[in-house]
């Protein structure tokens, strides 16, 4: 197994400095102490990621008696090797890009700037284990839950087993996220290659970095480290990156990533890794012609895996499998009634807001007899590249497979006065509605702020509020969210058919 | 269709110098065309394809003898008859599929291509239009038409549709189909036709609805349309298949048809060129045209205002989302005529006013870009140093489609044509009166 591979060894790999021990006495203090069990808990959490942590700081505000069992570190892959780590990233190298386009605003050639990798890499650390607090050991305690540190696994239905201690409980969650996919390719586990989980443990710039995937942390990784100056190869099997998305907007990504530099490989298996005088040597294959790339890393983003291994789900009744997790139902509930389940282990649309949602639903559920549903959620999504892919509700192909007629608004970001006036242009709105009415059933926004954008399209869309009422909503000027109003008055026009324009010219004719 | 008066387009000029295009590119003993002007370049299928109809076209205006235009589509389709199929690398084509670049003098597959079901279909529909119209009792004629029909017949559409429901584009020795992920509206709207149309091996209607199941119907611009971005899409199909008035479910749904989405896509072009929200030179009411095509390749420029400027080299250009580097297309401007003349008359007058060198003594350039700076201090631009086939046919064919609809009344009677676009639910229209 890859050292990736190990949970456990996260811990070990992080380089040593102060930040990262700030980040460690927060997420796993040294010589923590578990507390002793109490008889019995209202709802024992296995898993401290996202959706452990909030399930326990939620029904612990609401009197439960809340366990939490972290093997690993407070925080989950969100915080260690996810999402704020990678947007911390993403930042520093979007500065840089920005300084490469600074005669656009300076009228003169930039000073020569050469990307500091390590001071970025430094930054994100310092940022980890400054947001980290909000998820330490001690804050929890604090809110009233017993933090457990150990491997936990299930005794039987009722009770839980950690470091020696047994956890009786009325409901349990599992909330034991996942881990990247190793994928099956010659030679990769020999020489070696990194993951996210890794990834944010280097301090020192890769000349050459090959990326094996094109879904959003591939994506969004190969286009930081390209701008933070490395030379950077992209392979992914599929024709598009982000497969789940609209095709203008993976188009419009792969633009972007051959501008910054990367080399972009559709198409593209990769079959086997070599190491040679102190290269990786890839075999690439497209077309069943073969080529060989010399790089110094391999990251790896082809996927995830559920942690499902050691918990003893089968003693506790819970069905599970080792692709897609644990089996929940709409209501989260596994074939174990009084155990439930929340985040990336039993989800297909793995996200930290989602992980939050399903917490949110399991607390109600399993604590007050609640009937809240995973279907019944609208769900967005953001793949944070330059420019942000930004999607929720549904795909035009998902809305014409359920027999939707559709019609899309789109508004270009260059119709946008405050997108040109930021040199943002790059990018649409895309809103979907039920023809013949203003109701939205999806949209995709890509722009460079597409994920603060998308926001407001779920709000419309929870409250049941249509394009029509979008365009009366007064949106300040200048503003890049102004496009959702542009497609809002977009729809209006349409409204506007022959017979009434030709009625309104009359009137206005007669009233001069 | 009535001819307008045409004072100082002249169109026929336009369609005779494209027409010249093909005579010259023509392997005669083999009768396959070159899918550029570059030297050395080879036989793209679809260059012959479009070169097949542009010889009829040709013979019916009497810029070529019509016994001279049988010979060199006889030629043509005898070498595809005799050339090998199978799954040898080198064959020229395997199930009636051919592969997209053939060698020139050979007729074997080069540059590792693949089988392009494609190109495929424009071949196929060249030859079906020759068959039509060599309908003379002379043996040339009649052995067109009889090859005609045997090489469309031979094609085994269903194959192609294995990974199905929808098409697969493209096929390699050793690699199997190829995954290009085609969805959404673009010219493989022909080769579903020609597909749905076989009397041997018919692909199943489900294909058709798979296909169109990823359609986006958009307002953009305060117009709606059936989205693609680059122009060819709205023409390529159109070269052969007058969709005038016809609807499928699709369109009968959106209550309009693929002429008049074509006439709104050329309008969405303008629109755009109006915006120019990339800055680029020259861009503006009559001046527009996006499509797949050569630019100056792959660099980068720094512009006025600081802006750094990507440009490509051969790329799918389209609007409104790129990607655009200041490449425009003469003759996907002149290909959109039949759909809306009073924007394309105007905009080809403008091209020729402004941009002479985009009109060669070869025809129409392939592409132009007036902002790319070629760094030589006097040059305004950069051109395209070469005419391809796929740029030249449209330019005959669609130009004739304007002028007199002769291809569209040709193929309406083609029971290739008129089964397929009954079998993907095409109703109304002249297909109400077609006795195919």
């Amino acid at each position: 197994m890859n050292a990736a591979d190990r949970p456990e060894s996260r811990a070990a790999l992080l380089p040593n400095d102060a930040y990262d021990a700030t980040l460690l006495a927060n997420t796993r203090p040294a010589g923590w102490q578990n507390p002793q069990p109490a008889p019995s808990y209202n709802l024992v959490v296995l898993g401290a990621g996202t959706a452990g942590l909030v399930t326990a700081a939620g029904a612990a505000a609401l009197g439960a008696k809340v366990a939490l069992v972290e093997k690993n570190l407070l925080g989950g892959d969100c915080l260690n090797f996810g999402c704020v780590p990678s947007k911390a990233l993403l930042r520093a190298a979007r500065f840089y890009t920005d300084l490469h386009h600074a005669p656009r605003f300076t009228g003169s050639a930039p000073a020569p700037s050469e990307a500091n990798f390590a001071a970025a890499m430094e930054r994100m650390r310092r940022l980890r284990a400054h947001i980290s607090h909000h998820d330490s050991a001690q804050r929890f305690q604090a809110l009233g839950v017993d933090v457990f540190l150990g491997d936990a696994a299930f005794a039987d239905r009722r009770t839980v087993e950690v470091a020696g201690a047994t956890l009786t409980f009325k409901k349990a969650v599992v909330a034991t996220g996942t881990r990247a996919a190793r994928p099956p390719i010659e030679g990769l586990a020999e020489v070696g290659y990194l993951t996210n989980e890794t990834i944010f443990n280097l301090t020192e710039r890769p000349r050459r970095l090959l990326v094996i995937g094109g879904g959003p942390l591939g994506c969004e990784l190969a286009q930081a480290f390209a701008r933070l100056g490395c030379e950077v190869i992209i392979a992914n099997r599929e024709p598009y990156f982000l497969p789940d998305e609209e095709r203008d907007a993976a188009e419009i990504l792969a633009d972007a990533l051959r501008r910054d530099g990367i080399e972009v490989r559709l198409n593209t298996e990769v079959k086997r890794v070599t190491q040679r005088d102190g290269e990786k040597r890839v075999c690439l294959v497209n077309d069943n012609q073969d080529t060989t790339v010399a790089v110094d890393e391999i990251l790896v983003g082809v996927g995830r895996v559920p942690n499902v291994e050691g918990l003893n789900l089968d003693a506790a009744g819970v069905d599970y499998d080792h692709e897609h997790g644990v089996r929940v139902n709409d209501y989260l509930q596994t074939r174990n009634r009084r155990i439930y389940a929340a985040g990336d282990v039993a989800l297909e649309r793995k996200y930290t807001h989602m992980a939050d949602a399903t917490a949110r639903i399991v607390i109600q559920n399993a604590l007050f007899w609640g009937r809240k549903k995973l279907s019944s959620l609208t769900i967005p999504w953001c793949t944070y590249t330059d420019p942000e892919i930004a999607h929720v509700g549904l795909y035009v192909k998902e809305c014409r497979e359920q027999g939707f007629p559709l019609k899309t608004f789109t508004v270009p970001m260059s119709d946008v006065d405050r997108a040109v006036l930021d040199g943002e242009e790059e990018g649409f709105v895309k809103i979907h509605v039920h023809e013949g009415t203003d109701t939205i059933l999806g949209a995709t926004i890509v722009a460079r702020h597409a994920g603060e954008m998308i926001n407001e399209i779920s709000l419309a869309m929870v409250a049941g509020i249509g394009l029509k009422t979008v365009s009366q909503v007064i949106h300040s000027y200048p503003t890049q969210a102004e496009a959702i109003r542009k497609a809002g008055d977009a729809y209006n026009r349409t409204r506007l058919s022959p017979f009434l324009k030709a009625l309104s010219r009359r009137w206005l004719a007669w009233s001069r | 269709m009535s001819e307008p008066p045409r004072r100082g387009d002249d169109l026929e000029k336009l369609q005779q110098d494209a027409v010249w295009y093909f005579l010259r590119a023509a392997n005669a003993s083999n009768g396959l065309i070159a899918d550029s002007s570059r030297e050395g370049a080879p036989c793209s299928i679809a260059a012959t394809g479009l070169g097949l109809a542009a010889y009829i076209v040709a013979a019916e205006r009497g810029f070529l003898p019509r016994r001279e235009a049988a010979q060199r589509t006889l030629t043509a389709l005898r070498f595809f008859r005799d050339s090998p199929q199978g799954e040898d690398p080198d064959a020229t084509g395997h199930r009636g599929f051919y592969y997209h670049f053939l060698d020139m003098k050979t007729g074997r597959r080069t540059w590792q291509c693949e089988l392009s079901m494609i190109d495929t279909a424009i071949l196929i529909a060249g030859a079906l239009s020759s068959g039509r119209y060599f309908s003379a009792a002379a043996d040339d004629e009649r052995e067109i038409r009889e090859l005609a029909g045997f090489l469309y017949q031979r094609i085994d559409w269903p194959w192609a549709a294995a990974d199905g429901p929808e098409l697969s584009m493209g096929w390699k020795p050793g690699a199997g189909f190829l995954s290009y992920g085609w969805e959404g509206y673009s010219e493989a709207m022909l080769l579903y036709i020609l597909g749905l149309g076989s009397p041997t091996y018919p692909l199943p209607t489900e294909s058709y609805g798979a296909w169109t199941g990823t359609y986006q119907w958009e307002n953009l611009y305060d117009i709606d349309f059936l989205f693609a971005a680059p122009l060819f899409v709205h023409q390529l199909s159109h070269v052969w298949i007058d969709f005038r008035g016809i609807q499928d479910a699709f369109m009968r749904e959106k209550r309009s048809d693929y002429f008049e989405n074509s006439r709104r896509a050329t309008a969405v072009q303008q629109q755009y060129a109006l915006r120019n929200p990339m800055w680029f030179t020259g861009y503006g009411e009559h001046c527009w045209g996006l499509t797949a095509g050569l630019g100056p390749g792959f660099t980068k420029q720094r512009a006025e205002g600081g802006i750094e400027r990507q440009f490509y080299g051969y790329v799918a250009r389209g609007v409104p989302f790129g990607p655009d580097d200041g490449t425009l297309a003469p003759w996907a401007v002149v290909a959109s005529l039949p759909f809306a003349p009073e924007i394309v008359l105007p905009a080809l007058r403008h091209v020729r006013d402004a941009y002479p060198e985009a009109l060669s003594e070869n025809g129409l350039l392939t592409s132009f870009n007036p902002t790319f700076d070629p760094g030589d201090g006097g040059r305004r631009g950069w051109r395209a140093p070469e005419h391809y086939g796929l740029d030249q046919g449209p330019v005959v064919l669609m130009i004739e489609n304007y002028r007199s609809g002769f291809l569209w009344r040709l193929m309406r009677e083609c029971p290739a044509i008129v089964t397929g676009l009954r079998r993907a639910g095409f109703r109304k229209g002249w297909l109400r009166s077609s006795h195919r």
